[in-house]
């Protein structure tokens, strides 16, 4: 045994060894590292302690640089680090600190040791102790040397003071009850004239304090000494970050610092010191003006500094301070949008930034306009992080900074053409949303998506799928819009569809199941229109008065007005219908271009749509297309593919019988297709819209259904499972996306207009290509292999070619000016209530309000309280805790139901309910102050009101609880300093 | 507060790792992959600050700094200033510099225990206790008294790019 030993000590490898081992790479690094772990396994069993440690450390380094498991030395690192020689002690605390966390069983053993060497008279045994309670200190090792913690706070040696002080944040944070012996002693240190050990203190305070910033308001006095008087920039840069938490609590305390804040970024040469004043006054002092001001000249010194890192820092500061004070942002923003073609990404992102946030109504065009161009010439991730910033920033609130939404719709279809788009799913989600919110969008809507869908190159890039299925669903839900639907489904059977996703094809063919209903519809009433306005003798304006009546809704509306607006009694002349028709799209706020061009564009297109052959050839396209695809393996497009094949089945025997019969036969023989038609057309016509995301809870709870009981049983089955008790109840937003499997036709008004030649060209080539596939093709040229790029960058001609273009295009669009007299209304975006649920505030921490009530106590004067009362308190403290989170449930329910737009009358109930279920679960004991929730009404102010007299009810519990006690509402902070 | 201390060579071989909130080793692998992902795409010319929010969750930044062969990278939140983080390094790195006498990548490389032992004095648990290098080194020598090194690093037979002085070829 004594021999191996030996052995193992002389020929054993010690970590120089291995490390040199590893760089000569005679073997694969992973197989020399799995034999040294072999060996160290063997090794570290060993008796002897030097190689039982110099195992432990050649472990400890592969773990830490090469990812080595170490947990199984767990042992045998306590074992080292109770050696007595300090050498081998080292080795042993460096595992240990490196490797134990809360799960490692024999942490409970290493507890004696610590407090041994706490108090051993090496003042480096007591560092290593230190630091390894600082780095692994849980809650029993925190509660059971908090002693020793604390008469190290007094010790002599500056070295271990400094330790002393700095593992209490530790300690607090683990045991807070150890603020009781140890805070006192901290807060003694403040005026500490040993520049270490002040700087060590008030790191401490500066972490407390961001987690908590109000307990420590009545130390202000401490630090305002340090801020006037301390020369040390490390100290006064934590003193910074203390007050610019504290400001914000105390106005009187904000008024007192500003002028020494100003005073020091005149004063300092440290750029680090000037950055913290810098932030300090742009976050929490930005209501005094002048230090604003001064604040913002040192921020262009940064702007205009050479050193990357300073401008860099200065576009931050601008950002901090643009949400209040835009004109700083404004007057810098020629370095700002210089900053766009910068040569390091986080600056340009970062100018990208503080661009957006100047986005406004009246300059959103411009702006997205320049950024657009400017992607077009941006690497790949530039280009979409400035896309991915348009689409968030105009989506924000709602499409908040959107008046045209025309012009929305032709920036999404533009953006689909830049070559390195990606950001397929929030153009995608985009479309759809504002289509099924803002009515007035559809037509223009319709035609981009009609752009991109009749692009064939489009469908060769994956990243664009979606936004395609997008495009579909619009064109297929829309269909009345368009103003070609036989193009609209020559696009959308095109052979490259086969380029697409199962998923994204089955709405492709359900869009055309759409598109097939409404155009066999629209044939079906032009017939009947045929037959009766031939008795009328008035064929020549028969479209018009097709046009007018297919659209179902507003054609009685319409036929009632046309009195009003027309001098022409007849009862029943197209003409009239169709210019009242016209009108009333006006007043509903439709697009005037398009209806007044219908009058003039509508009786070409209604000639030679709905005509017999065009129909048959639809059908033909129709089921030719889609025969292959109802033996699809994938069920979706299967389905789907055999539905609308069905329906054509059933109608086209009726419906394309090409046999010139007398009307009456005519007629007869169509009432079957025709009823079928009509049965599919209103099932489509319902309109589809967004969906609340509160629209789960308005299902009310079927009787019978227990739900909480099967719940309570679930906790018993499984006990130790931790249900998530998640802090977000409000049910996530139903994925509209999901939206495009439901569909309907929505037979509402026409705006048709002939087909635009650019896009008749882009489908001429198209059945270029596919000569044999369509029907009717000139297959004449020969056609190029391959498809023109989506979008060639070199044809912009209106490219800007720097940035100092870019700069004068934004010269006039980012001042700020009056917002321009829009030619016509924002139209409605429609809201719902669900949309501006906030996430639920999230739970106050149990332990952060257990210490934060701690330290008041403690620096109320009150902590030599007896120990049963102590209790307690703690019982009160979490209570309070939990009145906090049930505060904080009521105000989200709150923003919820304080929301405009139509709400359903129950809804309050709903949430009343909700919460009151909480309060049953988690606060029998204050179902006095849980009736004061339900009684929440809409106003915010009240809200905050309520909110303090909970608090304020605690407190007068806690007084009445213990009389000695002096709870403020606000802690006192003495009178010299305010 | 500071998350983490890293020192990585350009090739992206980690020299030290240090993480003041445990992390189990595969995560802590990770996290060095990452970093240096981002960092060897960096220019020289560039700011030394990344957003690391994807990497290390919201509210952290990463300050980095390039010395010859090696990356110097800490990672901390906002109770610390990012100017004041790059003078950290710069100190750390002269403290090693003075320790080592015009340190490389392979004092580096073959001082583990010694680099651990300097970090450990200007940071404790995430806590920036000194920044003055004098004082750093004298601690570490009086440490290095208590526990007699065994061998002197004699290994620095080596030749190639890990033997450039850090601090003569500063970026």
């Amino acid at each position: 045994m004594a021999g191996t030993s030996i052995m193992e000590t002389l020929f054993q490898r010690d970590l120089d060894d291995l490390i040199k081992g590893i760089r000569q790479q005679q073997i694969k690094e992973s197989l020399f590292i799995s034999k040294a772990i072999e060996e160290i396994r063997r090794e570290i069993k060993s008796t002897d302690l030097p190689t039982k440690s110099a195992a432990l450390q050649k472990l400890s380094y592969l773990s830490s640089l090469h990812g080595a498991d170490m947990s199984f030395a767990a042992f045998h690192a306590v074992e080292v680090m109770s050696s007595p020689q300090f050498f081998y002690k080292k080795i042993g605390y460096h595992a240990v600190t490196q490797s134990f966390n809360d799960d490692t069983p024999v942490i409970l053993l290493i507890t004696n040791q610590l407090r041994k060497d706490l108090n051993s008279s090496n003042q480096f045994e007591v560092s290593l102790a230190l630091e390894c309670l600082s780095r692994i200190g849980n809650v029993d090792l925190a509660r059971d040397l908090t002693p020793e913690v604390f008469t190290l706070l007094s010790s002599s040696k500056v070295f271990i003071k400094k330790k002393a002080i700095a593992v209490v944040l530790r300690v607090f944070e683990k045991y807070p009850d150890a603020v009781r012996v140890c805070f006192k002693r901290l807060v003694e240190n403040l005026e500490s004239s040993e520049p270490v050990i002040l700087s060590a203190v008030v790191g401490v305070f500066c972490e407390l304090c961001l987690k908590d910033p109000r307990s420590y308001l009545p130390l202000a006095p401490e630090f305002y000494k340090i801020l006037v008087d301390s020369k040390n920039n490390w100290l006064l840069i934590k003193v910074l970050k203390i007050f610019a938490k504290l400001a914000t609590l105390e106005p009187r305390l904000a008024k007192r610092v500003v002028e020494p804040i100003c005073e020091l970024m005149r004063r300092t040469e440290a750029k680090s010191l000037l950055f913290e004043c810098i932030r300090t006054v742009l976050s929490s002092l930005s209501e005094y003006e002048s230090a604003v001001k001064l604040a913002v000249v040192k921020v262009r010194e940064f702007l205009v500094d050479d050193d990357p890192n300073l401008k860099y820092l200065g576009l931050q500061a601008l950002s901090i301070i643009a949400p209040k004070h835009l004109w700083a942002v404004l007057e810098n923003k020629d370095f700002v949008i210089k900053s766009l073609s910068d040569g390091d990404y986080n600056i340009k992102l970062e100018s990208l930034r503080l661009l957006m946030s100047m986005v406004s109504e009246s300059n959103v065009a411009e702006i997205s306009r320049v950024l657009i161009n400017y992607a077009l010439k941006s690497d790949p991730e530039f280009c979409n992080q400035i896309l991915g910033s348009i689409l968030s920033t105009c989506c924000r609130n709602l499409y908040e900074v959107i008046v045209d939404f025309d012009w929305y719709a032709s920036l999404l279809g533009e953006m689909v053409r830049i070559p390195h788009c990606q950001k397929g799913e929030e153009i995608e989600h985009q479309i759809i949303d504002i289509a099924m919110r803002v009515k007035d969008v559809r037509p223009a809507l319709v035609h981009v998506c009609r752009n991109l869908l009749i692009d064939p190159a489009l469908l060769g890039n994956p990243f664009l799928h979606r936004i395609l299925s997008a495009a579909a669903w619009v064109s297929g839900e829309y269909v009345e819009f368009s103003r070609n639907p036989f193009e609209l489904m020559e696009a959308l059977l095109q052979p490259r569809t086969n380029l697409l996703l199962p998923s994204i094809r089955a709405v492709y063919v359900q869009s055309v199941f759409k598109v097939l209903i409404f155009c066999a519809h629209s044939y079906l009433l032009h017939k009947e229109n045929i037959s009766s306005v031939n008795t009328d003798n008035l064929a020549s304006e028969v479209p018009e008065s097709v046009f007018a009546r297919m659209s179902c809704e507003n054609s009685d509306f319409a036929t009632s007005e046309a009195p009003a607006s027309s001098e022409q009694h007849d009862s029943f002349n197209p003409r009239n219908i169709n210019q009242s028709f016209g009108d009333l799209s006006i007043e509903n706020g439709g697009d005037a271009t398009v209806s007044n061009g219908q009058a003039s564009t509508s009786a070409s297109l209604g000639r030679n749509s709905f005509t017999h052959e065009s129909i048959v050839n639809l059908f033909n396209i129709v089921e030719l297309a889609l025969g292959p695809l109802s033996r699809s393996h994938d069920v979706e497009i299967q389905e789907r593919a055999r539905n609308v094949l069905g329906f054509t089945d059933l109608i086209e025997q009726e419906i394309l019988n090409p046999v010139v019969q007398g009307e009456e036969n005519l007629a007869r023989a169509e009432t079957e297709a025709s009823r079928v038609v009509k049965l599919m057309c209103d099932a489509f016509s319902e309109e589809l819209g967004p969906v609340s995301t509160s629209a789960q809870d308005r299902v009310p709870v079927p009787d019978g259904l227990l739900l909480k009981e099967n719940l309570a049983d679930l906790e018993t089955i499984c006990g130790d499972i931790q249900l998530p008790l998640s802090s977000s109840f409000s049910l996530s937003s139903t994925p509209l996306g999901e939206a495009v499997d439901i569909s309907r036709t929505n037979l509402q008004s026409k705006d048709e207009t002939e087909p635009s030649h650019e896009s008749t060209s882009l489908l001429a080539e198209h059945r270029k290509r596919h000569g044999l596939y369509y029907l009717a093709s000139e297959k004449s040229e020969g056609a190029s292999n391959d498809y023109p790029p989506a979008n060639d960058p070199m044809s912009q001609d209106k490219l800007n070619d720097d940035a100092e273009d870019l700069l004068k295009l934004t010269e006039q669009s980012l001042a700020p000016k009056k917002k321009p007299n829009q030619a016509k209304p924002r139209p409605v975006v429609l809201k719902l209530d669900g949309d501006e649920i906030s996430i639920a505030a999230k739970k106050p921490e149990l332990k952060g309000d257990l210490l934060s009530g701690v330290v008041q106590d403690v620096l109320l004067g009150n902590d030599g309280v007896p120990s049963s009362s102590r209790s307690n308190r703690s019982e009160n403290l979490s209570g309070k805790s939990k009145g906090k989170e049930k505060l904080s449930t009521d105000l989200s329910l709150e923003t919820k139901e304080n929301v405009p737009g139509e709400k359903m009358p129950d809804h309050v109930n709903t949430s009343s309910r909700r919460s009151k279920h909480r309060s049953h679960g988690k606060e029998r004991r204050q179902k006095g102050q849980g009736k004061d929730g339900e009684e929440k009404e809409d106003n915010g102010q009240k809200e905050k009101r309520k909110s303090n007299h909970h608090r304020g009810k605690h407190k007068a519990h806690q007084r009445a609880d213990e009389p000695l006690n002096v709870v403020a509402q606000t802690p006192v902070i003495p009178d010299f300093l305010l | 507060m500071i998350k983490s201390v890293m020192v990585m060579n350009t090739q992206g071989k980690p020299r030290l790792a240090k993480f003041y909130d445990f992390q189990p080793v595969e995560k802590q692998q990770e996290l060095i992959r990452s970093v240096f992902g981002v960092l060897c795409g960096r220019a020289d010319n560039v700011s030394n600050f990344v957003e690391a929010d994807s990497i290390f969750g919201p509210g952290t930044r990463l300050v980095y700094k390039h010395f010859a062969t090696l990356y110097f990278v800490f990672i901390f939140d906002s109770s610390e200033n990012e100017l004041a983080m790059l003078d950290l390094i710069q100190v750390f790195v002269e403290t090693l510099d003075k320790c080592f006498k015009n340190v490389c990548e392979l004092d580096i490389v073959y001082n583990y225990s010694k680099l651990h032992t300097i970090l450990d004095e200007i940071i404790f648990g995430g806590q920036v206790l000194e920044t003055s290098s004098i004082e750093v080194i004298k601690a570490v020598e009086e440490i290095s008294k208590c526990s007699p090194s065994l061998s002197p690093s004699t290994c620095l037979s080596f030749f190639g790019p890990s033997t450039r002085p850090l601090l003569l070829c500063y970026n």
